[in-house]
């Protein structure tokens, strides 16, 4: 069955962006809102609005009983959960296949299995895709240690069973440096957490995140390729870029390739991610987990392979099969997307909610804005800073770079204090133009720079 | 002794305690100090403490834990 009415259960501009796509399919939209986001601009884009709740979001986009209720109410056939929320909640996903409409994504026990580390590590592990490569459990000696290590390969990190949040932890770069701590860190970990066990993992110094795009229909499934999420701020990432120009081309096959594999070894449905660390320095790539939804960052990837993956997840979810063949996605030179959030960098990110005085969007050539602002528009302090996304796509990266600082320079978002003069001045720096960088770069990057002034 | 009623610097959600199962951080009656936590105040996932300004007995709240609040608003009333 196709869609024909579908139920949004989500907020700001991924809201805009699933309308954008249902109503490009010919799909009538009906927009959830809390008590605080009426004014919202996916509220004055879609065909109906519901109100399912308070501001608080506890109360509303996350209470599952009361958006099942408001969507079968309102006589939608489809809720698209969008990211956030209740987008990789198992059970909301079983409820509203219960009440009998098609939840865009995939199975429940999809989102179960995934959304569980270990078990996710395992699908991994038997798919032939790798994880970070560890000890089965503790090293009883220094004897086993040393084995352990043979396999996991150098440089390891050494972790105390009973430790968390990093402490206990120390790195090895040799066997002979790993004889010498074993015996150290068994003694440290027992005086500290009163438990001497050790466990093994291989040292990811200057990982860098890379993450696959895919497809599936629940039996055959694509890649859509990579991206680079590596400039992140407390494991936020703030700038991601399709492809990943880290890569070569090898790694780059085998990556989407082991992808791939474990979509289809769970019979993925929908659009998904798989998260990867990547080590520049060795060339290795360990899976870490999988996002059973559509991402923030999925613009980058449209932009290079020019397939909508919105509206791929929602011809997917109608029931049709994958339209395209591996073999017919290409990717085409260099996409970046920087994320415009309601944060002062001046003062440590310290939220900005406000209203939008006046709000200028740039344009031209492969520069694309996807936002929740209009002029008049009050963001409101109850949910996520994010405010849109500035993308830019160009024939090659320092190009899209060129491009993205020309971007920068003519948004004009008047009333609200944004994060656009981090991307401003990150867009000028001589590492990230070189594309030198990992996942801890942009911390150390903010100690050295600590007055990013905000834009006048 | 004067009535006061003490508003909200920021807006956001409002919370009366530091975590769902924690006693609220005062009630009814209590007195505080000056620099006592009263509640928190949380605004686009970061949470920012409310604290007193001046010493008294709260006397009433005017918001409940996981009420929206917009800046100005009410928070409590305390006796100073």
């Amino acid at each position: 069955m196709t869609i024909s009415k579908l139920f949004i259960a989500n907020r700001g501009e991924i809201a805009v962006r699933i309308i954008r796509a249902a109503h490009e399919l010919g799909i009538r939209t009906v927009q959830a809102v809390s008590a605080a986001d009426r004014d919202m601009l996916a509220a004055r884009l879609a065909d109906e609005v519901v109100e399912v709740g308070k501001a608080h979001a506890s109360k509303s986009y996350l209470n599952k009983e009361a958006v099942v209720a408001a969507a079968v109410a309102s006589g939608a056939d489809a809720v698209h959960p969008g990211y956030g929320f209740l987008s990789e909640n198992a059970d909301f996903a079983e409820m509203v296949e219960q009440a009998g409409l098609v939840f865009v994504g995939p199975k429940p026990e999809t989102i179960r299995a995934m959304g569980d580390k270990a078990t996710a590590r395992v699908m991994a592990m038997r798919a032939g895709v790798p994880t970070v490569p560890g000890s089965e459990g503790r090293v009883e000696s220094a004897a086993a240690a040393l084995s352990a290590a043979r396999e996991i390969g150098y440089p390891v990190m050494i972790k105390a069973a009973a430790g968390g949040g990093g402490r206990g932890i120390r790195v090895a770069n040799t066997l002979e440096e790993l004889a010498v701590l074993i015996p150290q860190a068994s003694a440290e970990a027992l005086a500290a957490f009163g438990d001497g066990g050790l466990y093994l993992e291989r040292f990811v110094g200057r990982a860098r995140h890379v993450e696959v795009q895919i497809l599936g229909d629940g039996i055959r499934a694509v890649h859509l390729f990579e991206r680079e999420c590596s400039l992140q701020r407390r494991r936020q990432k703030v700038w991601e870029e399709a492809p990943a120009a880290c890569l070569g081309a090898d790694v780059r096959d085998a990556l989407c390739a082991s992808a791939v594999r474990l979509a289809e070894s769970v019979n993925y449905r929908g659009a998904g991610t798989l998260e990867y660390l990547y080590d520049a320095t060795t060339g290795d790539f360990f899976f870490i987990e999988m996002n059973t939804r559509i991402q923030v960052e999925h613009p980058v990837t449209e932009m290079i392979t020019g397939v909508d993956l919105v509206k791929s997840m929602l011809r997917i979810a109608g029931g049709a099969p994958l339209a395209l063949q591996q073999s017919e996605i290409r990717a085409r030179g260099h996409a970046i997307e920087v994320r415009i959030n309601a944060e002062n960098p001046a003062r440590d990110f310290a939220p900005a909610p406000g209203t939008v005085a006046s709000l200028t969007v740039p344009g031209g050539m492969g520069v694309r804005f996807d936002t929740m602002l209009y002029p008049g528009y009050t963001v409101p302090p109850f949910y996520d800073s994010l405010l849109g996304k500035l993308i830019v796509w160009d024939d090659d990266r320092s190009s899209a770079i060129r491009r993205l600082s020309g971007a920068l320079s003519e948004l004009k978002i008047d009333g609200l204090t944004t994060t656009q003069s981090l991307h401003q001045a990150l867009a000028l720096d001589a590492d990230v133009n070189a594309g030198e960088f990992h996942t801890r770069w942009l911390e150390g990057w903010l100690d050295a720079n600590p007055a990013v002034a905000p834009a006048a | 002794m004067p009535l006061k009623t003490i508003q909200a610097p920021l807006p956001g959600i409002f919370y009366r305690k530091p975590a769902p199962d924690q006693p609220v951080y005062k009630s009814e009656g209590d007195l505080v100090a000056v620099g006592e936590t009263i509640g928190l105040i949380e605004v686009m996932k970061t949470f920012t403490p409310v604290v007193a300004e001046e010493a008294g007995k709260i006397v009433a709240f005017h918001l409940e834990t996981e009420d929206a609040v917009m800046a100005g608003e009410p928070l409590y009333d305390i006796e100073t």
